[in-house]
């Protein structure tokens, strides 16, 4: 279950953004774009950090 | 004058305390108590999926409540955020968790960030419950 790492990620993104947006903002249109903001912050920061640790040993 | 203002704190307090305690007892009933069904449902849903999801990819659920290893105290801690998923997941049998499992470490954060965030839903809904804050 859940064997890719990129879809693992990307489950979580979407749950925790979704709770961050429900509890921070009070519209449904400011939810929407709270939260597709934060799925995209999670998801390319991630992104970017495992680009950057690459060269590290495992 | 004042017995007029206690009885009408009362109810207010007990239904902000109903509020609390049934928002961490299970993700999102505190909203749904106070009449916010759509923030109570999505709430429920989401932080629900995060746990179950955390105990199907093989988290450990096991309860360290001494102080000798305090990073694991405080990972029981934030997994009991989630209410009654844990205690529930627990008496099914799930506390043990799978360390060799490639998902092992996933599953931890899963359910660890599914309590976490259900202690912000209690804290909601206690804000809501006082009025502090409107939907």
């Amino acid at each position: 279950m859940m064997h890719s790492h990129f879809v693992t990620l990307v489950v979580f993104s979407a749950l925790v953004s979704t709770v961050f947006a429900t509890l921070l903002r009070d519209t449904p249109r400011e939810r929407v774009r709270f939260g597709l903001m934060a799925f995209a912050a999670f998801v390319l920061s991630t992104l970017v950090l495992g680009w950057l640790t690459n060269p590290f040993p495992g | 004058m004042s017995e007029t203002r206690a009885a009408s704190a009362a109810p207010d307090s007990s239904r902000t305390v109903a509020a609390g305690l049934l928002a961490w007892v299970w993700p999102g009933l505190g909203h749904l108590f106070l009449g916010r069904r759509g923030k109570g449902l999505v709430l429920m849903g989401s932080i629900l999926a995060l746990f179950g999801l955390g105990v199907a990819l093989d988290s450990r659920l096991q309860l360290h409540l001494g102080l000798e290893d305090p990073l694991a105290l405080l990972f029981s801690l934030a997994q009991m955020g989630a209410g009654a998923p844990y205690v529930i997941a627990r008496l099914l049998g799930y506390e043990a968790g799978l360390v060799t499992s490639p998902t092992y470490e996933y599953g931890n954060t899963f359910t660890a960030v599914g309590g976490l965030l259900n202690i912000l839903v209690v804290l909601d809904a206690l804000d809501t419950a006082r009025g502090v804050r409107g939907k």
